[in-house]
Order: structure tokens, then C-alpha cells, then sequence
């Protein structure tokens, strides 16, 4: 820095401190919502211009710090995409309907917690639960139901489907066949992201190995037939609502990416191959510039990664495209309007920081699964921060903001900290073993917790500014009961139609390639999704061979 | 306030895997004195009475956000009954609406917070509820 800037520096800081005589700061220091110090102010000694093209560069090109395409939203808006899916594939698919009519541009499904887990919805395991937050889908039969009059050659689907993700994909593939539509032209996402189940969101079903070579299947069977398929949606979204910081959420989110990218090449894939179809999901919070910061500091840390660990050479497998959801723990059930102000900032903090999807969370969440009109509401504010509000007419703008620059640096560097420990015990699977990742995120959310009851977090109309208030009037969705037995008959039908010689014969070449490593498992799968074997029966049959994980409980 | 710590069983039932108010609010009844089981994730309503009657606990929080808080809280609260174990109090919380809680205390439930309860007051209901409870043994 020149002589003329320090003396003038200087100068302001003799003069602020005459000011704090007078009038003290609201706090003594001030942090971001994930605990990193804030300056009072930062200026250009902050980022050193001759690091411009190393940690920032041009927009689609390496480190991708200013974002994944050179003109990103004056080229085309992110895709709006919200996640539904509550009761049966009839209403869903009703639901799709209108929000494509709205002007979403991809769908994004959410399968009830017996799908996720790979239960039939007669299975006792499912009593209770059949339609309540997602779509109960059972069999091919359901998943046609589902997509009916929506053509999947022009929409782009989102599934967040995990330990059974191949089932999934399977029927989604025979909606097209059935449609015409070849796999080749299918496009979509499975979040198909086991380890951050075992860290923070629990649809688990089988033990790391099995569910690793799963994921790996996956990988090779799309590159090869399903090429437009996002093969993997490395997620962070979930890691984040369990309690974790920012910081923490990059970190164990690239950390599992880092997991995913060694287990396929040690099956002899390509990173430059299957490096491009991985994406990546995250949590948009309330700390409006911590928030741009770690988008930008996660797509820098990646093609970091990419390149300098994996040796990828590919930019396009240097890449980390997300997906991005507004940060549901965030919502309250108190005084619900204010939580479309929450949702604003949160998806403007997304799109600041270069998002390549988006769902806006409803008002109503922190206490039902959405309502049509609120759903409308979430839809609009992206739709407003796209069209009204200019943001998205210039790239990166906030690039270059002292402050920006700076907390992107501060994130990267506590993220690798975390990775670099995560290493040293020898990789992501050691570390969830050990409890590690789980641990920190629990300490952080009853950090937390603690800091909204003692109020040093505020929380308008939970721990100020709150008012008499129920939510008795608002209107909810609720999902009927009947969707279960619904479900139940469906079954019963269906097992007395189809040819069952040919879905026995299905799920015993399942069972017995699951059992040797020699043979991709996606097109059996696919062959006993064709015969209308059910998801329950195919997952049945993977249990026996691959057992259970049971869950290393972390207090 | 009696001199036995209160013994309680924090509980996951169901498939739902949203563990971090269960968790949160084990550790902040453990940090208020109660010595605390917490059952991890997928637990049926007789694996909960199960521990429930093993532990030998006083009260019993059940942690549901998937929607399918009637179901559990009424099953498991039927369960105890039949197990001679109605004296247990059942508590909870989650993604409640208000109009679903009538329904929930009804069935036997003693309390249910909903989301942005601070953990002290559910950590105080406890210790009165604990405290009327042992005063009738």
C-alpha cells in the first residue's frame, strides 16, 4: 500500500477511535453466522491485486470463482425449480402441473420417507408415513402416473432420491422409454449422495461399501447411456439445516465429494468423464455475506481440488455447478408472512453468488408442507430477484467488494483446515465412522441455540418482537390419510397383474450380480423396474445381500 | 424438587431422520441435570416402550417432523397403557401445526412445543411435570 493511503488510513482510525469514546459499537466484536470475525472495515489491503487471476480470474474460467459461464444470467436465469411431492403420484403429478404452468422451468421431486428408504407402502416399517413429506411411489406404475402429460424430453427433473437412487432412475428411464423418449436425451439430477446421510439426514439403508459401489454403478452406466444425467447431487443443504456453519458445510460437502471421486477411480472412471456430471446442492442462510462468500469460495475450492488432487485437466470437470435451496431451519412459526422477507434475501445471496438452480422455501414450512398459494409466493420472489431487481444484468457483481473478497478467502481457509483434518484421518468414510463431521455440526447447532435463548442471535418474532399470535387460521395442507391404503391396493392389484415369473427371475440376477463386484447392477435394475417389480422388492433383495448400516449415534 | 435425577428417553419414531432438535434438546436436559437416553434414529413405537420401560424412565420426548405426529405420539402413548405404563409422561415437538396439538394432549400427551421454543422452558415443564409426578408416587 502506498504512503498516502497509510497515512490516510491513519488518520481515520485516530479518528474512529474518538468516535468509540463517544459513542461504544453495539458489540464488542462482530461475527458472521458461522462465527468468522468481521473488521469494521475492510479496504484494499485486504485482497492483494497481483492475486486477481490465480483466486479470482474471468467468469468460466478456472477457478470459476466469478461463476461457472462466461455471461451467466444475461446468457439465460437459473433454472426455478421447486421441490413438491406430497400424497399420492396423482395429486403430485397435479401439482407439477400447475407449478410448470407458473413458469418453474424443471421439476424437482420430493418421495415420501418409505420411497427414500426403499419400502412398499404395505411394508409395516411405512405405517404413518405414506404421502406425508414427499410422493409415495411404489412400483413403475406409480412413477407413470407421476409424470403423465409431461414430456420428459423438454423438462429437466430433479430427484432426491438416495439409497435407492438406481431404483429411481430406473423408472425414470422407463417413463421415457414409454414415453419415447431415449435415455440419451433424459436430463435431470439424483441427489444419490449417501454420505451426507449417515452425517445429517438419515435415509440410510445400506453400509458405506455396498452403498458405495451403488453410487459408482451409477456413474459408469449414465456416462455411457444417460450422458445429460447429473449423476450425483453432492450435498451440503442438509449438512447445513443439521446445525453446521458455513464453513463446516463446504468443508464436509467437498470433503465427500472428494470420497465419491476417489471410490470411482478406484473403479478405473475418469474424473474428466464423470467430473462433469457431478453437482453440487446448498443451504442458502441468513448471513447475506457470508452466504455469497461460500458459493464463491466453494466453486474456487473445487476446481482447486479437480486439479490439483485429481489431476483433472477438463474444465468442465472443474466446474462445481450447484443447486441451491433457502435455508428451511431458517423459517419460523412465528409471525409466518416474514418469512418470504427471510426467503428474499437468502435467494438473493444465492444468485449473488452464482447459483445454477434454485428453490425458494415457503412461508408456511416451519409448519406444513406447503399450500398452493404459498408455493406461488416462493415461485414469484425468485421471478421478481430475476426480472426487477437487475442483479442478474451484470456477472458477479459483488466481485471485488473488499469484504467479499476477503470472507471468500476466510471460508476457503477454514474449509481446508477441515478437509486437511479430515485427510489425516484418512479420508471422509473414517470420518463419519469416527463421528467426526456429526460431532462438530451438533456442537455447532446447540452453539446456536444457546446464543438465540441468551439473545445474542436474534430471531425477530421468536426471541424479539414477538406478538399473541396462532397459526390455527392459516390454511395448511394436509395430507390425507387414505393415501396408504390407497397405496396398499394399488399394490395388491398390481402383484396380481404382472407377470411374476418374470419379476422373481428380475430380482434373482439382482441378488446374485449385488453379490459379486463383476457386473454394473443399473441395467438389471432397470430390467425388473420394466416388469413392474416394486421398489420395496428390489431393495429387499439388495438388503439381504448388503445388510443394513445401523447409525453410529453421536451426542 | 426431588433428590433422584429425572431419567428421560428422547426419541426418534418413525423413518423421519431430522435429528437436530432431538439431539439439541437431550444435550439441553442432560446440561440441565436430567440423566438422558436418546434412541437414535428409526425407532418403532415398541422399540420406544421398550427402552422407555427399561430405562425405567420418567417421561419420555418424542422429536417428529415428517407429519406423522399422530400417528406416533397416539400409538406410543397406547402402548404405555398397555404395558402399565401410563404414569411415563409424554412429551414432544416438531413440524406441529396448532390445530393437530388439541388432538395430541387428548391422547395422553403432556406437552407439545413447536418450533422456536427455547429449550428452558421445555426443560422447566419437564422438572414440574417430573416433580407432580413423583409427589403422587
Amino acid at each position: 500500500m502506498n504512503k498516502e493511503y497509510t497515512e490516510a488510513k491513519d488518520r481515520f482510525e485516530a479518528g474512529v477511535s474518538k468516535t468509540l469514546q463517544k459513542h461504544k459499537e453495539r458489540n464488542e466484536a462482530f461475527k458472521t453466522g458461522g462465527g468468522i470475525p468481521l473488521e469494521r472495515l475492510y479496504g484494499p489491503e485486504a485482497s492483494k491485486e497481483s492475486d486477481y487471476l490465480s483466486e479470482i480470474g474471468f467468469p468460466g474460467e478456472y477457478p470459476f470463482t466469478r461463476g461457472v459461464q462466461p455471461t451467466m444470467y444475461r446468457g439465460r436465469f437459473w433454472t426455478m425449480r421447486q421441490y413438491a411431492g406430497f400424497a399420492s403420484a396423482e395429486e403430485s403429478n397435479e401439482r407439477y402441473r400447475y407449478l410448470l404452468a407458473s413458469g418453474t422451468t424443471g421439476l424437482s421431486v420430493a418421495f415420501d420417507l418409505p420411497t427414500q428408504i426403499g419400502y412398499d407402502s404395505d411394508d409395516p416399517m411405512a405405517q404413518g408415513e405414506c404421502g406425508k413429506v414427499g410422493v409415495a411411489i411404489d412400483s413403475l406404475k406409480d412413477m407413470e402416473i407421476l409424470f403423465d402429460q409431461i414430456p420428459l424430453d423438454k423438462v429437466s427433473t430433479s430427484m432426491t432420491i438416495n439409497a435407492p437412487a438406481s431404483v429411481l432412475l430406473a423408472m425414470y428411464i422407463c417413463v421415457g422409454e414409454k414415453q419415447g423418449v431415449p435415455m440419451k436425451e433424459l436430463s435431470g439430477t439424483i441427489q444419490n449422495d449417501i454420505l451426507k446421510e449417515y452425517i445429517a439426514r438419515g435415509t440410510y439403508i445400506f453400509p458405506p461399501k455396498p452403498s458405495m459401489r451403488l453410487i459408482t454403478d451409477i456413474f459408469e452406466f449414465c456416462s455411457q447411456n444417460v450422458p445429460k444425467w447429473n449423476t450425483i447431487s453432492i450435498s451440503g443443504y442438509h449438512i447445513r439445516e443439521a446445525g453446521s456453519t458455513a464453513a463446516q458445510e463446504v468443508a464436509f460437502t467437498l470433503a465427500d465429494g472428494i470420497a465419491y471421486v476417489e471410490a470411482a477411480r478406484s473403479k478405473g472412471l475418469d474424473p474428466n468423464v464423470f467430473g462433469e456430471r457431478l453437482s453440487f446442492f446448498f443451504n442458502a442462510h441468513n448471513d447475506f455475506l457470508e452466504e455469497v462468500a461460500k458459493f464463491r469460495a466453494a466453486r474456487r475450492m473445487w476446481a482447486k481440488i479437480m486439479k490439483e488432487r485429481f489431476g483433472v485437466t477438463n474444465p468442465k470437470a472443474q466446474m462445481l455447478r450447484f443447486h441451491t435451496q433457502t435455508g428451511g431451519c431458517t423459517l419460523t412459526a412465528q409471525q409466518p408472512e416474514n418469512n418470504i422477507v427471510r426467503v428474499t434475501l437468502q435467494a438473493l445471496a444465492s444468485v449473488l453468488g452464482g447459483t445454477q438452480s434454485l428453490h425458494t422455501n415457503s412461508m408456511d414450512e416451519a409448519l406444513a408442507l406447503p399450500s398452493e398459494k404459498s408455493v406461488m409466493i416462493a415461485l414469484r420472489t425468485q421471478q421478481i430477484i430475476a426480472n426487477e431487481s437487475g442483479v442478474t444484468n451484470t456477472v458477479d457483481p459483488l466481485a471485488g467488494s473488499y469484504a467479499i473478497e476477503s470472507l471468500t478467502d476466510s471460508i476457503e481457509k477454514k474449509a481446508f483446515e477441515y478437509i486437511q483434518q479430515i485427510d489425516e484421518m484418512g479420508g471422509m468414510l473414517v470420518a463419519i465412522e469416527k463421528g467426526y463431521p456429526q460431532k462438530h455440526i451438533q456442537d455447532s447447532a446447540y452453539e446456536y441455540q444457546r446464543a438465540i435463548e441468551s439473545k445474542r442471535a436474534v430471531v425477530v418474532g421468536v426471541n424479539q418482537y414477538q406478538i399473541e399470535e396462532s397459526n390455527k387460521d392459516m390454511k395448511l395442507l394436509s395430507v390425507d390419510a387414505s393415501v396408504g391404503e390407497r397405496q396398499i391396493n394399488k399394490l395388491a392389484e398390481l402383484k396380481k397383474s404382472r407377470d411374476n415369473i418374470a419379476v422373481t427371475n428380475a430380482l434373482d440376477n439382482i441378488r446374485s450380480a449385488a453379490a459379486s463386484d463383476s457386473q454394473n447392477l443399473m441395467p438389471l435394475i432397470i430390467n425388473a423396474v420394466r416388469a413392474y417389480s416394486t421398489e420395496g422388492e428390489i431393495c429387499g433383495v439388495l438388503r439381504e445381500v448388503y445388510g443394513e448400516y445401523t447409525e453410529n449415534i453421536v451426542l | 424438587m426431588s433428590e433422584r435425577k429425572i431419567r428421560v428417553v428422547v426419541a426418534k419414531p418413525g423413518l423421519d431422520g431430522h435429528d437436530r432438535g432431538a439431539k439439541v434438546i437431550a444435550r439441553a436436559l442432560r446440561d440441565a441435570g436430567s440423566e438422558v437416553i436418546y434412541t437414535g434414529l428409526r425407532q418403532t413405537p415398541e422399540q420406544i416402550v421398550d427402552t422407555v420401560i427399561q430405562e425405567d424412565a420418567d417421561a419420555v420426548g418424542i422429536s417428529i417432523l415428517s407429519g406423522a405426529h399422530t400417528f406416533y405420539f397416539t400409538k406410543i402413548i397406547e402402548m404405555l397403557k398397555e404395558r402399565d405404563a401410563s404414569d411415563v409422561i409424554v412429551f414432544g415437538g416438531g413440524v406441529i401445526p396448532d390445530n393437530d396439538i388439541p388432538g395430541l394432549l387428548d391422547a395422553g400427551a403432556g406437552a407439545v412445543f413447536g418450533p422456536g421454543t427455547p429449550t428452558s422452558a421445555c426443560v422447566k415443564w419437564l422438572e414440574e411435570a417430573v416433580a407432580n409426578k413423583r409427589a403422587k408416587e
